[in-house]
């Protein structure tokens, strides 16, 4: 087992860490002006929700642990609970049925929280808008920081967004938010 | 003897294609029903329209298919599941979407239908929807000291939305009730009225794991209805992706049930397999899960020497990481322990099932649409369908670690089939109604898809029918008497599919 174990993970597998994607960090930008965001460090605990996905988006985001993207080396990584999350990672076009769903896992999350859109469904309800059993975007429910399109995005997509994410927040200064 | 021969008065419709629909009587309905509940047919799919119920059964000693419609006046039928368990869910839906009543179905609760869209029956009459949804009741279970755990419908890993309702005495499980339904987008809703190259797209997010298969299906049942065909070369790469995809999910299902039996190594490992895999097809096809690369008439996208060269290069780093990897999962007793008389399928309800896939294959039902149909291009591949008695999560685990081994062999013997050629056909249109159907083997199980074209060229109705949904009732049976603690290796070790049976 020990020789599997060290013959795989030895050399790079894990690709060097993407540029943040310029056009998130605008949106953030935009985001965090309107926003009072309290200083955490380069650390975030993120908790995925499908709301309605066709789950070709969890794919790609459990990909986000493997070996070549290795998510824990930004101080980010996925909790099992909403209560212990500042970050909320939403997939799928919100289905009619899982809209309470959503608004209670985030009304379940403590402030200060960012909520991050994935794929195109979660933009605006993708191909599923127009239908009956889809509210159609994310942001129609709860209040969306930051956006990563694709069907799904590929990892480094993900990754590129939640490093725009990480150096918003470690970046913004504590000074300029009013203090609570 | 022919399926629609033992129907005293069927009428055949013509323009259905490549198997026979006819419209039965309320006799002839219950005599399928009868076929069914005594195991001489096996249901592949029960669907709706405004007015008539449709019925695709499967007689296996004949291997005949044939859809049977009996028109519903005054909005009721039959009720299949009455006989026939497998039927109910199916029959649920196609109340809640419909509004046609199965008359004697024991379940009168709907499934899809949560009370929270606008309109009743939105496929059917559009009434709009009651003020207050109706509160939901579960089964209930009796006995000393039972206490009841609900879980959902959001779970504490990276997988989709659904209720878990356990029942338990102690550790050990007395009943699981499932409650789906919480990822309904309405896809068949909105593929009415679609044209294909838009339906094609929606069959392919019906499932993201799934999205090569059901394009897949849904080109092979568009072409049949259409009477045309793809050109050899795009017969090739179809196959060639739906193996690709088949190794992908099966090397994460693989790592993924060995990690709830928290032994990480081997999703580490597996992770690193699939993540090549998924490069792989990126390379080639130019998406890493291959959506949108099957269209109706052929493939979106070619395949060039790199491809193949990086193709045959990973087909050769599995064969030598894999047996490995099973080896290691062989041998570890901790893990053995784990997964070995864990959630037992008994052979009997695969069959009454219909069970298909990896959740079949693990429990006696060998049934494999590449081999029992043998669609272009299995037909001209030599591989063997792996099966097991055991049903248990170990003899799934065994499934597909042998079906990866048999899909590396059939990507390689594509790669030497295949020739230059033109990868798409022309569409025509119809200029009158046409009906086809199609069931392709996914790496779930079988999907089947049933369309009907309208002259303008435009899809009227199509149903897509998921593997699971003869899946996920099993998972209720198998978690009996298991602990609770076993459940989410019971549950990926069947895998079944929230998104494509909620659709």
């Amino acid at each position: 087992m020990r020789n599997i174990l060290l013959e795989s993970l030895r050399g790079a597998l894990t690709e060097p860490p993407p540029p943040a994607d310029e056009e998130m960090l605008a949106e953030l930008a935009r985001a965090l002006e309107q926003r009072a965001r309290r200083r955490l460090g380069r650390s975030l605990a993120i908790r995925q929700i499908d709301a309605g996905s066709c789950n070709g988006c969890e794919l790609e985001i459990h990909a986000l642990n493997n070996a070549f993207y290795d998510l824990e080396r930004f101080g980010l990584h996925f909790v099992a609970s909403p209560r212990h999350a500042d970050v909320l990672l939403v997939t799928g076009p919100v289905t009619k049925n899982m809209r309470e769903a959503l608004e209670r896992t985030y009304a379940a999350t403590p402030d200060p929280k960012w909520v991050v859109a994935v794929g195109d469904c979660a933009l605006d309800g993708g191909m599923f808008a127009g239908g009956y059993a889809c509210v159609g975007g994310v942001s129609i429910v709860v209040p969306v920081d930051l956006h990563i399109r694709g069907c799904p995005p590929a990892p480094l997509k993900l990754l590129q967004g939640l490093c725009a994410l990480l150096s918003e927040v470690g970046t913004a200064k504590a000074s300029a938010l009013p203090v609570s | 003897m022919n399926i629609l021969d033992t129907f005293a008065d069927a009428r055949l419709i013509e323009n259905h294609r490549p198997w026979p629909r006819a419209i039965v009587t309320a006799d002839g309905w219950r005599h399928a029903a009868s076929q069914l509940a005594q195991g001489r047919w096996d249901l592949v799919a029960l669907w709706g329209e405004q007015r008539a119920v449709h019925l695709a059964v499967r007689d296996p000693g004949a291997n005949g298919f044939a859809v049977l419609t009996l028109e519903c006046a005054g909005g009721q039928y039959p009720s299949v599941g009455k006989l026939h368990p497998p039927a109910i869910r199916l029959e649920r839906t196609v109340r809640d979407l419909f509004g046609l009543e199965p008359v004697g179905l024991p379940d009168a609760r709907p499934w899809l239908d949560h009370g929270r869209w606008d309109v009743q029956h939105p496929m059917g009459s559009r009434e709009p929807a009651l003020p207050m949804a109706v509160p939901y009741q579960f089964l209930p279970a009796d006995g000393e000291s039972l206490h009841q755990i609900g879980v959902g419908p959001v779970h504490a890993g990276i997988i989709e939305p659904g209720f878990f309702q356990f029942t338990a005495g102690g550790e050990t499980i007395v009943r699981l009730e499932e409650r789906l339904g919480y990822v309904h987008k309405g896809i068949e809703a909105l593929m009415a009225g679609a044209n294909i190259d838009r339906a094609i797209k929606l069959a392919g997010r019906a499932s993201g794991d799934s999205t090569v298969s059901y394009a897949y299906a849904f080109a092979m049942a568009a072409e049949a209805a259409l009477g045309i065909e793809a050109p050899p070369r795009a017969v090739w790469l179809r196959a060639l992706m739906a193996e690709i995809e088949r190794i992908a999910n099966h090397l994460g299902d693989f790592g993924a049930i060995c990690n709830d039996a928290s032994f990480a190594i081997m999703q580490v490992q597996c992770a690193i397999l699939r993540e090549r895999v998924l490069r792989a097809a990126n390379e080639c096809f130019g998406h890493r899960l291959m959506r949108d690369c099957i269209v109706v008439g052929g493939v979106a996208t070619d395949l060039d020497d790199a491809g193949i060269a990086s193709l045959l290069q990973l087909m050769t780093d599995i064969g030598k990481r894999l047996p490995r990897l099973s080896e290691l999962y062989d041998k570890t007793a901790s893990l053995q322990d784990r997964t070995t008389g864990t959630g037992i399928l008994s052979p009997e309800l695969a069959r009454q099932y219909a069970s298909g896939g990896f959740v079949g294959r693990a429990s006696g039902r060998g049934f494999d649409a590449r081999k029992v149909i043998a669609y272009p291009p299995y037909d001209r591949i030599a591989f063997e369908v792996p099966m097991l008695e055991e049903g248990d999560v170990n003899a799934r685990v065994w499934i597909c670690i042998r079906e990866i081994e048999q899909s590396a062999s059939i990507i390689r013997q594509i790669l030497e089939h295949v020739r230059q050629g033109p990868l798409r056909t022309g569409m025509t249109r119809p200029d009158e109604p046409r009906e086809g159907a199609a069931l392709v083997e996914g790496f779930r199980g079988d999907i089947f898809v049933w369309m009907r074209i309208a002259a303008d060229g435009t899809i009227e109705r199509c149903h897509l029918r998921d593997p699971s949904w003869f899946q996920w009732p099993l998972l209720e049976a198998a978690i009996e008497g298991n602990i609770v603690a076993d459940f989410p290796l019971c549950n990926k070790s069947f895998n079944c599919s929230y998104s494509g049976q909620d659709l």
